[in-house]
């Protein structure tokens, strides 16, 4: 079933500028996932629009099968988002700004929660503090428990490791398998790979506004976990050696490079028998690297791929 | 309606008010008061009464006129435009709530304080000069509908303003030198024919006239006209207030 439901979307800013290209997207209930893209790929207008920060200019979004905009108060109500800015009051204090989040989505007291949330971020001895005091990952933390104190069925974290530390990061995505646990959505953005292939359940790809992909993560990564070795050779060759045939191989700077593309997922990557075998047949080398292909190679191939 | 959201808005300002309260209530209360002290009971005691008021008495009404059109103004608009500036504004657009609500929220904790405010330094004028208040009714009336409708002027000011120092501009340059010129010192009566021509395009006079009026019965203008006035500024903030909340102008990209 389907949490978030949102189609043909497109979003054109005053300047003219087009975030969002006839989006269609389906977000399942109690699922992660992750919007992955480059910088200005379109991942924050997307979430600011479905939490009503941001007007889009046509489509539809459902969430929770409530019309974001024609029913906003039960659709929002449902939404916690934690923003990628840390955007906090300076003179409130830590209890207060959670306290006023709860109230300001509708929902009565309830200190027993917010103490609850506060607990679970390592907050609790900060409560007191005025906001200006904490360091950047207990801003982020407090950004969290605001978004987490209204009880949201859905929860945005726009780049949350964005400027966290190793410790932080590791209790965040603790606290976001539990929340899964308890039946809570959650779409987070990122532009690191490694970050969804941690993270995520299924993974939806944007680039220039445009959806390119959306896969279940080990499908998906299959597809990206791809790596490259490069051989530099002494002498150049025409063509490669036809006992050679099964690797693939290519030849490139002018049959100087001979390059060979494998799964690094896979236990057996066939690099040493590959080596053993340019042994054999004298196939000398000066050099050798090998790399994972990057995000961007990685988009253009998926674009390439429509 | 959603009473939990408009209570954490109209707490939240009403709060900050609190952890400020020397900046939002005392000091304008202050400085209200040297007023009545100089112009009241210092130089007032040397000057002959207007229209069967003693001076000091006279001027109580456009003082306290004269500080609620300025809090109610810096209240509501330092109050939306700092969310704006912070960026915190994000989590009150995503909240479940109506612009209406908001407005509540926002303009409703300004107008309270300014009130507040405004009462304060009635109460304070009392110890130094004495006065009565013939048209109690009315009198509270003028209070509310003044810190409502200057509430609303503030909360567009916020919204429209680009930064602080703009936020300041009109509170100090606009509408500080429209009381002064407005009849809170003397009464219009005083000015040579043409000022007081002059003097009707002032909205302040209105507002005092008529304040001064529930006070003690004497008045520049009809208390008909003063209501009409201050009413129909309230009708045209509610309209930009509307517009700017229907385009999304200054919120909403």
């Amino acid at each position: 079933m389907s949490i978030i439901s949102i189609k043909q979307l497109s979003k054109t800013y005053a300047s003219g500028f087009k975030a969002l290209k006839n989006i269609n997207l389906e977000i399942r209930a109690g699922e992660i996932f992750a919007l992955l893209g480059p910088n200005g790929a379109g991942k924050t207008t997307l979430i600011s629009i479905i939490c009503g920060i941001v007007s889009p200019s046509s489509g539809e979004v459902l969430a929770g099968g409530h019309n974001i905009i024609s029913e906003y108060r039960a659709a929002r109500s449902k939404i916690g988002l934690v923003p990628q800015e840390l955007t906090t009051d300076a003179f409130e204090s830590v209890w207060s700004t959670v306290n006023f989040s709860r109230g300001l989505f509708g929902k009565p007291k309830d200190h027993a929660h917010v103490e609850k949330v506060l607990r679970q971020l390592s907050l609790w001895d900060k409560k007191d503090t005025r906001l200006r005091a904490l360091s950047g990952g207990m801003k982020r933390r407090v950004l969290i428990a605001k978004a987490l104190s209204h009880e949201p069925e859905i929860l945005f974290l726009d780049e949350p490791s964005a400027g966290v530390d190793v410790e932080l990061r590791r209790d965040m995505w603790n606290m976001v398998r539990e929340l899964r646990e308890s039946g809570v959505t959650i779409i987070l953005t990122t532009h690191y790979i490694e970050e969804a292939e941690e993270i995520a359940d299924r993974i939806g790809v944007i680039n220039g506004g445009e959806i390119i992909i959306v896969e279940e993560k080990t499908e998906l990564m299959q597809k990206l976990g791809k790596k490259e070795l490069r051989l530099q050779l002494k002498t150049a060759m025409t063509k490669v050696p036809d006992d050679l045939f099964d690797y693939n191989l290519n030849l490139e700077a002018d049959g100087t490079e001979l390059v060979y593309s494998f799964d690094a997922k896979q236990e057996h990557t066939g690099i040493a028998e590959l080596l053993r075998k340019l042994y054999k047949k004298d196939i000398d080398f000066k050099d050798l690297n090998s790399s994972k292909s990057s995000l961007e190679e990685i988009f253009v191939e998926l674009v390439k791929e429509q | 309606m959603n009473f939990n959201s408009i209570s954490a808005i109209y707490s939240f300002e009403v709060a900050r008010a609190w952890r400020t309260i020397g900046q939002t209530i005392a000091a304008p209360v202050v400085s209200t008061c040297l007023y009545f002290i100089v112009f009241g009971t210092a130089i007032g005691s040397r000057m002959g009464s207007i229209e069967g008021v003693s001076y000091a008495a006279f001027i109580i009404p456009g003082l306290v006129m004269m500080s609620l059109l300025t809090q109610s103004i810096s209240n509501a608009s330092f109050g939306i435009f700092f969310p704006r500036f912070s960026g915190t504004i994000f989590e009150v657009l995503s909240a479940p709530i109506s612009y209406f609500e908001i407005l509540l929220g926002y303009v409703g904790a300004a107008a309270s304080k300014s009130l507040i405010v405004g009462l304060l330094i009635l109460i304070t004028a009392r110890l130094f000069v004495d006065y009565n208040i013939q048209h109690p009714f009315w009198m509270i009336t003028f209070l509310i509908l003044t810190a409502v409708t200057f509430s609303l002027f503030g909360f567009i000011l916020g919204i429209v303003a680009n930064g602080f120092d703009q936020l300041q501009v009109v509170p100090l340059m606009i509408i500080t030198p429209l009381a002064f010129l407005g009849g809170t010192f003397y009464s219009i009566d005083m000015l040579p024919p043409f000022w007081q021509t002059v003097t009707l395009f002032n909205p302040v006079v209105y507002l005092v006239s008529g304040f001064r009026w529930s006070f003690y019965g004497i008045s520049d203008v009809s208390i008909l006209t003063s209501v009409s006035m201050i009413s129909l500024f309230l009708v045209g903030c509610v309209l930009i207030v509307w517009q700017i909340f229907a385009t999304g102008y200054r919120l909403k990209d």
